[in-house]
């Protein structure tokens, strides 16, 4: 071992003026190892070598930690789950709560194998009669240790297990309260999932969300319809009598044993049907399901009736339009009726006046001169107004205006030259 | 956990995978034959291909369409691959410029295979194996390549490995990974400059790393494809077919099919050599009928093939000698790769270096009896490594900013009271790095005065020959060496700075901290008193 030299000069550091180190080399270092992983951490964040150490250290601690633990442990009770085990008679085991007594009271059917093992090491450590009486304890309170060996005994034989599980009514998830205020898939959801340990049939489909298909609703509900059950009772039996004194009262009693066990297999079936089929009728997606069937089909009525319903509106257009044709149609005739007696009616008031005026032409050519003569100009002028056509009528009764005798005259001509008149009558004009 | 990262060694003549298993301990998985090490030989016969030990024995019968030592070829172009590797067994053609073999198939159908695909399915092959081994699909991997290996072979390998499923994960360099396992198993906390010398079948290559703080730096490489195992191979031959020749007036040189014979049988006589003192060959029929049958001694054979050892030798002489350093700056040798097994070239190595250096090879009981399976354990320790970190980190970690790191190139330390140098911070420390000293009788006020080091060979002559020499074992170095003794001595340097400590109770620790930027810190805490004296430049 070397020494350092005593002290020459003063305490403190003492920079060598102009001392500076050689320069440094590039080089690449092999990117492999820890310590280069490090050494790269270190480079890219910048980290000094204290702040570095200690990032490491709380990793390390942290891994041991993480490492140490077994995950199963975790899922264990830390205490006894009931401490009413503790006093619990060895003899009437079957009443205990064998999980609880194992530390499983969280995993229950759950636990596998592996979980029971471990789980029943820790417990013996815990509660053998060696320990405990080591601690104090009286050699005779070894109930709990019986009933953890007991449990041990049940759990780690399947079929003894399968018994135990079928009745331990401690894994039920109770459904909802009907009147209550709930989330269907929150409070059915683990209904279903703890009476899936009993079907015979894996994978058991699970209750799913809002989300589920139709598809899976419907698979879910015809699995749980068609729900295959390994469930039994045999676990509740009344003890058989093992001496053989009594044949008939064993007999009895094993009979009484089957007759009860059946019946709670039915019970249980029929509870079970029950509980599907409330569920069931509580499912909202079965209701919109339904609701959306019926608007489905309501829409395919109304796609398929889309033709018929067509052909009718075609129909009652057509009907429409034929009627207001008509009655325009009426209207129609009916305005040139009107018009048509309105024309007439003038025509007729036209002829009228037009006879008037012509009759009352002479008179207002007082006569022409012959006022003497007049009673035969009226007369004659009235036949030729009478036989007079209507356009002749109304050639006459606009010439009177201008020239009134000329006007007869040359109408009487015509009359008589067309043989209206005999010429005799109208000997005034001509 | 998802299925684990297999670690691959990839030889030219034989190639090994390796996993961490569950235990968290290496494993290096054999093939279903049985083969830990499996030979990286393809052979076809008829539809089938064989792989590994059962294509080797096809050397013999079916050599045309046996591929052999094809790992160099890939990612080159033809011409710069050296047909003569291949003279014994399916002949290198040129497909597109690039290497390949022809080989034929079935009924008599020739196929051209690139060396692209002969890797793949060589790689699938060792795939194959590993996953049969742990029983889950593998889908990455880290590759050793030797350091020598351009992007192009990277690549290449990259692609090839894709082609069967299979991710490249990283590459590692080949003497990294054995020392990386060398150093998993044996830990060595110190400071120290290694050579990793692989000698495998037909190429050797040597570097050599320094680590410091457990980073590993590599300072020099050699290489020499003209030299490995199959070189001593030659040799034994070459004594067996003139053995036999005087024995039966036949000569089995003129045969190839009786070469195969004779070499298959001599490498399995080396191998027994490796183990035992003496060892017997026997063929039946090696030529025109005759049968040979002989015994041999390990004397015998390390005679046969001084000439060999003495370039194994020089090799390693000269990879010290391209980093500049002297052998008295090693302080081991890691032997790795097939011929590692031979003690004569342990033997011959202890006697080139000075005694402090450790000569890691398969009889030393500080190394593993393994050697040949170095390289695949550090491919898997490294793949364990990186799987804790995910792609992003890994990523980054291997930028060039990072990789690229430097080095001290001289020691840093303090003087003593004799003013004698004592380095803390060796040369070829990578920054940042810190180092701690304890001296823990230290007392009183105490001057620490922090040099640079230098650092010097002395040769110094000694009267008497300590060491007797073996006649036959050393005849080459028995000359030089008894006579001088030759010792590393460190002197000071430039001083960069003192520092004064009063009144130090009950011993000192001193930091040296070289930062990033190559900032040097020296820190003296005294034990007892928690007093600090800090001094920086």
């Amino acid at each position: 071992m070397f020494t350092l030299p005593s002290l020459t000069v003063e305490a403190g550091a003492h920079v060598a003026s102009g001392a500076k180190l050689s320069a440094p080399i590039r080089r690449p270092v092999e990117p492999v190892g820890k310590a280069f992983m490090h050494h790269a951490q270190r480079t890219l964040r910048n980290h000094t070598w204290s702040e570095f150490e200690k990032l490491e250290a709380e990793r390390n601690v942290k891994n041991v930690e993480e490492n140490n633990v077994d995950p199963d442990e975790l899922l264990f009770d830390t205490d006894l789950a009931d401490p009413s085990l503790l006093t619990h008679d060895p003899r009437d085991w079957k009443t205990a709560d064998l999980y609880a007594a194992m530390g499983l009271s969280k995993l229950r059917y759950r636990a596998n194998d592996t979980q029971v093992i471990k789980a029943h090491r820790k417990q013996v450590l815990k509660y053998h009669p060696d320990k405990t009486s080591a601690e104090g304890g009286s050699l005779d309170q070894d109930g709990i240790f019986k009933i953890i060996q007991k449990a041990f005994e049940t759990l780690t034989d399947s079929t003894k297990r399968a018994q135990y599980d079928s009745c331990d009514f401690q894994a039920d998830v109770l459904p909802p309260k009907k009147s209550g205020d709930y989330d269907f898939y929150e409070a059915w959801g683990p209904v279903f999932v703890s009476e899936a340990r009993f079907s015979k049939k894996s994978p058991v489909p699970t209750l799913g969300d809002a989300k589920s298909s139709k598809k899976e609703v419907e698979e879910f509900y015809a699995f749980w319809h068609r729900f295959d059950s390994w469930r039994s009772f045999e676990f509740l039996d009344e003890d058989v009598p093992d001496d053989s004194s009594n044949r008939d009262h064993k007999r009895y009693i094993e009979k009484k044993n089957t007759a009860a066990r059946n019946k709670k297999k039915t019970a249980d079936n029929a509870r079970l049907v029950k509980l599907v089929e409330r569920a069931m009728n509580e499912d909202p997606r079965i209701k919109m399901f339904k609701e959306e069937e019926k608007k489905e089909k309501a829409r395919k009525k109304w796609e398929r009736e889309a033709g018929a319903r067509a052909e009718a509106e075609v129909k009652a257009k057509a009907e429409a339009d034929a009627k207001a044709k008509a009655e325009e149609e009426a209207k129609n005739a009916a305005d040139a009726k009107a018009s048509k007696k309105k024309s007439k009616e003038a025509a007729k008031a036209a002829k009228k006046k037009n006879k008037r005026a012509i009759r009352n032409a002479a008179k207002e050519a007082d006569y022409f001169g012959d006022i003497d003569k007049a009673a035969a100009i009226d007369e004659q002028i009235a036949l030729i107004v009478d036989s007079l056509d209507d356009d002749q009528l109304v050639e006459v009764a606009d010439k009177i205006k201008t020239d009134a005798k000329t006007a007869l005259q040359t109408i009487a001509k015509t009359l008589t030259d067309s043989n209206k008149l005999p010429a005799s009558v109208l000997s005034y004009f001509l | 956990m998802s299925s684990p990262v297999i670690g691959i060694s990839f030889g030219n003549t034989s190639s090994s995978i390796a996993y961490i298993n569950p235990k968290n301990d290496v494993d290096v998985i054999a093939n279903p034959d049985g083969e830990r090490s499996i030979p990286s030989v393809l052979s076809y016969v008829g539809e089938d291909e064989y792989h590994g030990g059962q294509a080797v024995q096809q050397l013999v019968r079916n050599p045309k369409n046996t591929i052999i030592n094809f790992r160099d070829f890939i990612g080159l172009p033809f011409s710069e691959c050296d047909a003569t590797k291949c003279a014994n067994s399916a002949p290198i053609i040129d497909i597109d410029g690039k290497a390949g073999f022809a080989i034929t198939r079935g009924e008599g159908v020739e196929e051209k295979i690139t060396v692209d695909e002969v890797v793949s399915r060589h790689l699938n092959r060792l795939k194959l194996a590993a996953e049969d081994y742990i029983g889950t699909k593998i889908s990455q991997a880290v590759l050793t390549i030797p350091t020598n290996f351009t992007g192009e072979q990277k690549s290449a390998l990259i692609a090839s490995a894709a082609k069967v499923g299979l991710k490249i994960v990283q590459f590692v360099n080949e003497p990294s990974a054995a020392l990386l396992a060398h150093l998993e198993a044996f830990p060595n906390e110190k400071d120290a400059n290694y050579v990793v010398a692989d000698f495998g079948g037909v190429r050797s290559d040597a570097a050599v790393i320094a680590v410091r703080n457990g980073v590993f730096t590599i300072l020099a490489t050699a290489h020499n494809t003209a030299l490995g195992g199959d070189n001593l191979d030659d040799a034994l031959i070459e004594y067996f077919a003139k053995d036999f020749q005087k024995k039966t007036q036949s000569n089995p040189r003129k045969n190839a099919r009786s070469m195969a014979k004779l070499r298959v049988n001599s490498i399995t006589t080396k191998k027994t050599l490796s183990n035992a003192t003496s060892g017997t060959i026997s063929i039946d029929s090696l030529a025109d009928g005759f049968d040979y049958h002989t015994s041999i001694n390990r004397m015998r054979f390390e005679l046969t093939a001084n000439k060999v050892f003495g370039q194994f030798s020089a090799f390693i002489e000269l990879v010290i000698s391209k980093a500049n350093l002297d052998l008295l700056d090693i302080d081991a040798v890691l032997l790795t790769g097939g011929v590692a097994f031979t003690p004569k070239l342990s033997s011959n190595l202890e006697f080139l270096f000075p005694e402090s250096v450790e000569i890691l090879s398969a009889q030393n009981k500080n190394s593993s009896s393994n050697p040949n399976e170095l390289s695949s354990s550090g491919a898997a320790l490294q793949a364990r490594l990186i799987s804790a970190y995910d792609d992003d980190e890994l990523a980054e970690a291997l930028q060039p900013v990072v990789v690229n790191t430097q080095h001290t190139s001289k020691p840093i330390g303090f003087a003593d009271s004799e003013g004698n140098f004592h380095p803390v911070l060796l040369a070829e420390s990578s920054f940042p790095v810190q180092k701690k000293v304890t001296l823990k009788s230290a007392q009183g006020n105490l001057l620490l005065s922090i040099y640079e080091g230098e650092h010097k060979i002395v040769e110094k002559t000694i009267e008497s020959e300590a060491k007797e020499a073996d006649d036959e074992d050393s005849e080459e170095y028995s000359d030089d060496e008894p006579e001088v003794v030759r010792e590393k001595i460190y002197s000071l340097g430039a001083k960069l700075m003192d520092l004064g400590i009063k009144d130090v109770k009950g011993g000192l620790e001193i930091a040296f901290n070289l930062n990033k930027d190559g900032k040097l810190r020296v820190t003296a805490r005294d034990l007892k008193s928690t007093n600090v004296v800090k001094g920086e430049l």
